[in-house]
């Protein structure tokens, strides 16, 4: 059955609607004194009420929720800590003794530094600035020393590098953690060590060594794009697709291969064929219909304002809904710091 | 944080090291309460992250006080989503 579209007060509060070649009602609107018979004052506990979060699939290092009940500047507020503002650890400073190989110094710290380190952030703090040396608190030091030689044991003609050659292949597996202080006691069952082994660093021919010492610090993503805890963190809005006008047969077939697969589905009613909206979620709103005269009319396409996917994935260093969680700390922190100032500093 | 402004209705508060993340969840915030005329933030100049955020109230209520209220209803907002969010991945945990 096709549903009638809401009145239109409503439907400018909730959703944001896709035309041919417009997007309308984009900004929220609904602050107190703009719509005449609605209450838009801020009330808590009309908020708690009609806010709720579903946790739709949790796999390895991603994560897909629902916010519902939230406004676009608070939603895209978490989306923008998730990215920047998430503290990790990450190399910061390597110290080159010996490096023979054909990477050059630059490029091989450059690289190292995008390696992810498997150590919680929150076990670590900022290092003050201008110290040059580290204390135990808030570096973590890592080794990689590493010699190519010549593969005694290899055949004579063969031209296989990996037989030919022991040590050619530089993996992160080969960074090797150097407890500084009094770490070993700090952290008696850490395992430091980059998340993946098989990130491939550089390439070795006998005779080229590379011996060199990093320092780990914590930092943000605003400073070091390689700070950032998460591979993407993003969101989308709920679609919401209405049929304005009963639609069968023929047009039913077209109307179900413009959309996704699994969003329209035909029913066979009376012995005609009528499409109903089965599924608006799947939809990617590729905005095909359009393309058609005859359906162009027939159908709204909108998405609901307050309604919003979070797609978080991380890059291993934090399980995807502890970011999220220290994402909502950090913005919590940030007013917390503004309210004591504003206790602090008198206001003439 | 620099505040100006003549009488205490219209104040323009700068914010240091702050950006969109909470200069725009801040307005929303603000602009939710029926006392304030208009609200309303910018960035002086992308090199510096500063962000101009002022505030003008009806009547004679001292800007201050939305700004207050607007970090507190903030807080409050972050502290229900997050024991909302930790609620629903137990519950989901629990039930997978």
């Amino acid at each position: 059955a096709c549903m009638a579209a809401l009145r239109g007060a409503d439907e400018m509060r909730d959703r944001v609607v896709l035309g041919e070649f417009g997007v309308r009602n984009v900004h929220t609107t609904d602050f107190p004194g703009n719509y005449p018979g609605y209450d838009d004052a801020w009330d808590q506990r009309r908020f708690e009420e009609a806010f709720r979060v579903d946790v739709i699939r949790e796999e390895g290092d991603s994560l897909e929720f629902d916010m519902v009940g939230i406004d676009a500047a608070i939603a895209n507020a978490f989306r923008r800590i998730l990215l920047a503002e998430v503290p990790t650890m990450a190399v910061e400073k390597v110290f080159v003794y010996n490096n023979t190989s054909i990477v050059q110094d630059e490029i091989l710290a450059h690289r190292l530094g995008l390696i992810p380190i498997r150590a919680d952030p929150r076990l670590f703090e900022y290092r003050n600035q201008g110290d040059q040396e580290g204390t135990e608190i808030d570096t973590l030091q890592f080794q990689l020393k590493i010699k190519c030689s010549r593969n005694p044991q290899a055949a004579k003609e063969s031209s296989d590098p990996d037989e030919l050659y022991c040590n050619h292949k530089v993996y992160s597996k080969h960074m090797t953690w150097v407890p500084l202080g009094n770490q070993t006691d700090l952290f008696p069952d850490a395992d430091f060590r980059p998340v993946h082994d098989d990130i491939l660093i550089a390439l070795l021919r006998p005779g080229q060594e590379i011996d060199v010492l990093m320092h780990c610090v914590k930092g943000i993503g605003k400073d070091h794009a390689k700070f950032s805890p998460v591979a993407t963190a993003s969101y989308r809005l709920l679609p919401d697709i209405t049929l304005l006008k009963p639609i069968e047969d023929e047009a039913a077939e077209t109307l179900q291969k413009c959309f996704s697969p699994g969003v329209i589905e035909i029913q066979n009613i009376k012995g005609k064929k009528v499409a109903r909206v089965a599924n608006a979620r799947l939809d990617t709103f590729s905005r095909e219909v359009f393309r058609h005269e005859g359906l162009k009319n027939l159908v709204r396409l909108a998405r609901v304002r307050n309604h919003y996917i979070f797609s978080v994935e991380s890059t291993g260093i934090l399980p995807p809904d502890v970011l999220v969680s220290e994402a909502i700390k950090i913005l919590m922190g940030k007013c917390q710091r503004f309210l004591n100032e504003l206790d602090s500093v008198p206001m003439e | 944080i620099q505040a100006d402004g003549t009488e205490g209705n219209c104040v323009t508060f700068v914010l240091h090291d702050e950006d969109h993340t909470l200069g725009n969840s801040l307005r929303y915030m603000v602009m939710k309460n029926p006392d304030v005329e208009f609200c309303g933030y910018c960035i002086t100049h992308p090199s510096e992250s500063k962000i101009n955020f002022r505030i003008q109230t009806r009547g004679a209520l001292p800007a201050v006080e939305p700004f207050r209220k607007g970090l507190n209803d903030l807080m409050a907002v972050c502290q229900h989503v997050l024991s909302t969010f930790e609620r629903s991945m137990k519950e989901y945990r629990a039930q997978r």
